[in-house]
């Protein structure tokens, strides 16, 4: 197959990837552009075999190296139960990163299969190319694996700090840059490596002063750094369709990390440098404990939900913890059937990955015209008899409007508090991530109702029959 | 002078980068896990370059270290590919699920 053909094939499946994103932006579009995606991503490899030609011993190792690894991502797809999305997401980024990484050294070693000059005199352009995307791959897989782990549970959620942190990211991002230099110079096969070495280590830093609930910030954020791995190796390749993909997944990644930091009223940089929350939150609840909390059980729910006209029910990473999803779905079942109408509220930032509450409904049969955004819903608050607050907590915090002290000042919340009568849903008094006191625990309206939250619907649920 | 091919690989990623903020912009906010999972799938097409990686080379040497790397990569990405598109396709599934009880 003759280049220009081959380019124009993989302008096509560079399109056909456009047009897999553009197909989201409605549910009813949604599985015809992830079509596009997969027709995309066959003919980009079809080509690709085509172009070479290489129908030898090596093309049947390929295919089945190919099919192996693709067997056992298509076993974790099905395999994989919704509220381990996120870790899986993150784990597929590392995916990415290394791959991308082992790409570039590839290249490397053998420039001339690439057509990029020979080991020891690759074109200048090709080498900052190369180190540029395998430097951002392996950011991304070093990283990407400690958001595995925290998200996984292996690793502790809590940020992990020390002094001088952020001046050895600063010290390792400069001495990238400078072995790039370096390698240009030089062509040494040993910068090269140091690069790789350097950046494993950087991803790793980076990630881990950043603290649980900050995850979706860092899993989109590292979804945006495969994207530009992608398009650094695109430009190595010379090929357009890892170019316009890169592109696509490095803005996307970015515009996610944007949406959720105003979902919480903080800078990006804010969210990087890490180590918000964890360490005092035991200061923070401490003389608080003496309040007087009215508490109540799955009967008094039960009575005061049947009885109102509307309720608004407030998910969050709690719903996801205790996976009571499917029990949720069935209380709002049974309110329905005695006529009382009900939506679903979502935070930008409830759970740990942007849209989390969204897909963990939707598994739950959920339709999705009943979910609803913080603009579009905020103002029906007022107007609900009930809120049924399950798994959130510092989304609905008032305290992030009053108080410009606290950590949470600013940060847009869900105005819980303007509903007549609130359920909280709530093992313990505990503060949420951020380390604040919800003084919405002790409003008079407030009932909490102190047990896991999928043990507690399902009680109401009984209670309602 | 011509033009080096570079700038126009440059200008196809500026306007893919446009391209991709007004179409991410239109992504509905309840879709934003299938949008990561499927641009997850979509960044794997650097396969293109593990397969070029792997089959370089003559039949006696498809084992030295860069096809060693290559076919690594061809099995990472193509994790990713498979488990990204079918996750993706998974979850799509239960938006539509929906839409029939109602």
């Amino acid at each position: 197959m003759s280049a220009n053909l081959s380019a124009i094939f993989y302008l096509i499946s560079g399109v056909l990837f456009i047009l897999a994103l553009r197909g989201l932006s409605s549910p009813e579009t949604s599985r015809q552009g992830n079509l596009f995606g997969i027709l995309g991503m066959i003919i980009a490899i079809t080509v690709t075999f085509l172009s070479i030609g290489n129908f030898s011993t090596s093309f049947i190792y390929v295919l089945i190296i190919l099919l192996a690894g693709g067997s056992i991502g298509a076993l974790i797809a099905y395999k994989i139960p919704m509220t381990a999305m996120p870790e899986l997401v993150a784990g597929f980024h590392s995916l990415v990163g290394l791959a991308a990484v082992f790409v570039a050294i590839s290249a490397f070693l053998n420039p001339e299969a690439f057509k990029l000059g020979s080991p020891g005199n690759i074109k200048i352009a090709s080498l900052i190319e190369m180190s540029i995307g395998g430097a951002i791959g392996a950011i991304t897989f070093s990283g990407s694996i400690i958001a595995f782990l925290k998200l996984r549970g292996i690793m502790s959620g809590s940020p992990i700090t020390f002094r001088g942190q952020h001046y050895i990211n600063l010290l390792l991002g400069i001495a990238i840059i400078v072995l790039i230099f370096y390698l240009c110079n030089t062509q040494s096969e040993s910068f090269f490596w140091r690069l790789i070495e350097i950046s494993f280590l950087l991803g790793l830093l980076l990630i881990i002063p950043i603290g649980g609930a900050d995850m979706p910030v860092v899993i989109s954020m590292l979804n945006s750094y495969s994207g530009w791995a992608a398009a650094g190796i695109g430009f190595t390749l010379e090929n357009s369709a890892l170019i316009i993909t890169g592109a696509l997944v490095g803005s996307s990644g970015a515009i996610l990390s944007y949406i959720m930091c105003k979902g919480m009223n903080r800078s990006f940089f804010n969210v990087i440098l890490g180590g918000f929350g964890g360490t005092d939150q035991t200061i923070y609840s401490k003389g608080k404990d003496k309040k007087p909390v009215k508490s109540g059980n799955s009967e008094d729910a039960a009575f005061l939900m049947k009885n109102a006209s509307s309720v608004i029910i407030v998910p969050g990473y709690g719903m996801a913890v205790a996976q009571a999803q499917h029990a949720l779905r069935e209380m709002v079942d049974s309110l329905k059937k005695n006529g009382v109408k009900v939506s679903y509220a979502v935070h930008p930032v409830a759970g740990r990955m942007p849209g989390h509450m969204n897909v963990l409904l939707a598994e739950a049969n959920v339709p999705y015209d009943e979910v609803f955004e913080l603009d579009q819903i905020n103002n029906d608050f007022a107007n609900c008899d009930v809120a049924y607050v399950i798994g959130a907590n510092d989304v609905t915090n008032p305290i992030a409007k009053t108080d410009p002290k606290s950590p949470i000042y600013g940060m847009p919340i869900l105005d819980v508090e303007k509903s007549k009568s609130v359920l909280f849903v709530k093992r313990s008094l505990s503060p949420g991530y951020a380390g604040v006191d919800n003084e919405l625990f002790y409003r008079d309206n407030t009932l909490m109702l102190f047990s896991d939250a999928k043990k507690m619907t399902e009680e109401i649920v009984k209670n309602l029959n | 002078m011509e033009i080096d091919p570079f700038i126009f690989r440059l200008s196809i990623f500026i306007l893919s980068i446009f391209i991709g903020y007004y179409v991410v912009w239109s992504v509905t906010p309840s879709l934003h896990t299938p949008l990561m999972s499927v641009t997850n799938a979509i960044s794997s097409v650097i396969i293109v370059g593990a397969i070029i990686a792997g089959l370089s080379g003559d039949m006696k040497s498809i084992f030295n270290t860069s096809n060693i790397f290559g076919f690594v990569a061809i099995f990472l990405a193509a994790i990713n590919i498979f488990g990204g598109f079918l996750v993706t396709q998974r979850m799509l599934q239960m938006y539509k699920k929906k839409k029939k009880n109602k």
